[in-house]
């Protein structure tokens, strides 16, 4: 019958026509996950996607370390994005201990995570460019969000990984000429921006490539609980920040987009969109931050929760991340559940791949937003 | 997590008042089901204890009386002591504006066997696939890793773990990392 | 010795070519096969091993987080292009250097075995991160190997977590140094 090599390797006897395909962990075009597809000619019949080969057991390991030692091995998930994964953790850990966290931090929480909110999205458009075959989109935001890293390594240390949210505040504070600096450079990064429509959102080709495939209407993003920008694009206005506002999102000027149409070309544009807006939340955090003020709560060495339940939930670079943390009052957290934007989205995968054609794989895929690391937690 | 049978309302701190909402909410649920405990009530979150025969009834209520419609996350936390499992859903509504920021923990419990046979023994639950699909993969990753059945669900099958996985599940608290 | 005592009576200046029997005919094309390896073969390898180290082409393999480092490494700041360092994204058939970029999990240790058998010789491998190494961070975790060690065999270890991008070049520039003193076939 079928010689078994290894479970998953299996080798199988397949109808004529249909045959069975690995976009597989080592393609150009998808990432650190597998999809197995069975085409009939060159059209999707079938789309069965294959996580799990970066499962390093996050929620396991955080039942044995401390709330402080949990929080460089929580922020892996998504690399560049750290400030935005560590973000809900940190809120969920105040409310369960208590903790009031001053002014001067919550400004500065806001500026690190909308600078991580475009260093994501830059690296996301870049792969998405370079999937499609478009090699200067690879190479422009990449060079552009060398310069918010730069800003990133002033604030924080670090480049990637910065670590830098802890439960009671940040880190550390910011250089003494920081806010010029990082006004110099924002205003620079926004005019480069809008380059990008040149060269990548008006170019014929894209358009060609996008523009009505993988069509996902309203009702089914909303039935299927898909979040953030693939939500946006399908015209139903839900971000977190609006929503339900945390640290000081409520008193910062800025607006969410929206577009109707639901395809791959929307959901490719909501995002290059949203850094325009977190150009101008950082401008006016820098405006409306006070001058001076501690950054940090001093903490005990191992600070104990109490006997309850959280879930607080926060708008990251790719849609609405949630932590649920269960405490029974040790020192160690009792279950933490990170509910990660990348595997809601997950779902529409076989939804939308279905019946596309085996081309326009590579562009229905990664406009989901999808970043294989993070839903394999 | 307690094991009381009267509905009770629990105030965060001293300052706080409960909004009309949350508790119009809880009390809507509790008088249409008897069988039920609402576990808190706090300004945005409120949590409902369900046993698992109705919990079906209960979320068919909740999509459509109430407009939650997705679920944003399913979480399994393991209670060895008590010898059961819990699930919890976390549902968000997207289409109501009234409740934008409101959450709704809808919990069960499930009975836990010592040595676990995913699939064969007395873990089961009904699955919630049909009123909410967002459910589908959150569930599948539940079943491997805390052994849970979904009853109903169509695809109960590895997620996240390798193919060749032949240990317990991994997320029980008898399953312990090497080293600890 | 014989063929001496035959042709001694003939006359001087032909002593030369009179000395050539079998046995130095054979010295003789020793010591010139030994100039030719010296002229030549040398050189060759030599040639070779620049032609390798100036043209690694790494396989298309994501495995975990170093992922985006060294996609930072191939812009334009920290441009890797320059070693000839090009991610060619055909086939694995035609690359030379798998650089391990992470923790490696138990589902994807056999799919980058696969990957390793599949390239031609001569093939080398950098492990970079603190997980590809050691297991890193997450050394307690029940789905991660630690260290790679136990399945391929690593030419450049490369730490960090993750590496900064000028530490994956001089990884590159070690393997470059490694590739210099091996031999070319």
């Amino acid at each position: 019958m079928s010689k078994q090599l290894l479970p998953g390797l299996a080798i199988e006897k397949v109808d004529d026509r249909i045959m069975t395909l690995n976009i597989g962990p080592q393609h150009p075009g998808s990432g650190h996950m597998r999809i197995i597809v069975k085409v009939d000619g060159d059209y999707i019949v079938h789309c069965d996607p294959d996580p799990g080969y970066v499962h390093r057991g996050e929620e396991k390991m955080a039942e044995y370390r401390n709330y402080i030692t949990n929080i460089p091995h929580l922020e892996r998930p998504v690399i560049h994005d750290s400030c935005n994964i560590l973000y809900p953790y940190c809120l969920g850990v105040e409310e369960l201990l208590g903790l009031e966290v001053p002014e001067r931090a919550k400004y500065l929480r806001v500026i690190a995570a909308e600078l991580n909110r475009c260093v994501y999205i830059e690296y996301w458009l870049a792969i998405y460019g370079i999937f499609l075959g478009h090699s200067t989109m690879f190479m422009w935001p990449v060079g552009d969000r060398e310069l918010l890293i730069d800003l990133l390594e002033k604030m924080t240390g670090a480049r990637v990984t910065h670590a830098y949210f802890v439960p009671g505040g940040i880190r550390n504070d910011v250089p003494p000429n920081f806010e010029d600096v990082c006004l110099r450079q924002i205003n620079y990064f926004e005019k480069r921006l809008k380059e990008y429509a040149a060269v990548f959102y008006d170019n014929p080709i894209l358009i060609s490539r996008t523009k009505d495939t993988g069509v996902l209407s309203r009702e089914d993003a909303i039935k299927l609980g898909t979040t953030g920008s693939v939500l946006r694009a399908s015209g139903v206005d839900f971000d977190i920040r609006k929503k339900e506002p945390y640290d000081v999102y409520e008193e910062l000027d800025f607006q969410t987009n929206v577009l109707k149409e639901g395809d791959s070309y929307a959901r490719s544009k909501i995002p290059w969109l949203d850094m325009f807006e977190s150009c101008r939340i950082i401008r006016d955090a820098l405006q409306k931050m006070p001058k001076s003020g501690s950054v940090r709560v001093k903490l005990k060495p191992k600070p104990k929760g109490g006997d309850t339940e959280v879930y607080r939930r926060v708008e990251s670079g790719r849609g609405s991340l949630g932590f649920h943390i269960v405490s029974d009052g040790k020192p160690q957290p009792y279950r933490i559940k990170i509910s990660v934007p990348s595997f809601r989205n997950l779902i529409a995968m076989p939804h939308l791949l279905t019946g596309e054609k085996l081309g326009n794989m590579p562009a229905v895929y990664w406009s989901l937003n999808y970043w294989p690391v993070e839903a394999d937690r | 997590m307690s094991s009381a049978d009267s509905t009770e309302i629990v105030k965060t701190d001293d300052s706080s008042i409960i909004p009309d909402l949350d508790k119009s909410l809880s009390d809507s649920i509790s008088k249409k089901f008897s069988n039920i405990e609402i576990a808190y009530v706090k300004p945005d979150r409120i949590r409902v204890n369900v046993k698992k025969e109705e919990i079906i009834d209960v979320a068919t209520f909740i999509r459509d009386e109430l407009n939650f419609d997705h679920a944003e996350s399913v979480s399994g936390v393991d209670y060895p002591e008590d010898k059961q499992i819990e699930v919890v859903y976390h549902l968000g509504s997207y289409t109501d504006v009234s409740l934008d920021k409101k959450i709704l923990a809808l919990a069960t419990r499930t009975l836990r066997e010592d040595t676990p046979h995913p699939g064969n023994d007395n873990t089961k639950l009904p699955s919630l696939r049909d009123v909410f699909p967002s459910v589908s993969f959150h569930e599948r990753e539940c079943f491997e890793m805390l052994g849970v059945y979904f009853d109903g669900h169509p695809d109960n099958r590895r997620l996240l773990l390798p193919e060749d996985w032949a240990d317990i599940p991994p997320l029980r608290k008898d399953f312990s990392i090497k080293g600890r | 010795m014989v063929n001496d005592v035959v042709t001694s009576q003939k006359s001087g200046g032909l002593t030369m070519i009179d000395k050539i029997n079998s046995h130095n005919a054979n010295v003789f094309i020793g010591k010139l096969g030994d100039v030719l390896f010296k002229a030549i073969d040398q050189p060759l390898g030599m040639a070779l091993n620049w032609g390798r180290l100036w043209s690694l082409w790494p396989v298309h393999i994501e495995t975990a987080c170093c992922s985006v480092e060294f996609g930072a490494a191939s812009g334009p700041r920290y441009d890797v292009e320059r070693f000839g360092i090009i991610e060619a994204f055909g086939s694995l058939r035609q690359c030379d250097l798998v650089v391990v970029q992470g923790t490696i999990t138990r589902k994807m240790a056999p799919r980058l075995r696969l990957v390793y058998d599949q390239m031609p010789e001569p093939k080398y491998v950098i492990a970079m991160g603190a997980c590809a190494i050691t297991g890193g961070l997450y050394f307690d975790s029940y789905n991660v190997l630690p260290g790679i060690d136990g399945i391929l065999p690593v030419d450049v270890y490369v730490p960090g977590c993750p590496p900064r991008p000028e530490t994956l070049i001089q990884g590159c520039m070690l393997l470059q140094e490694k590739i210099k003193r091996m031999k070319p076939r």
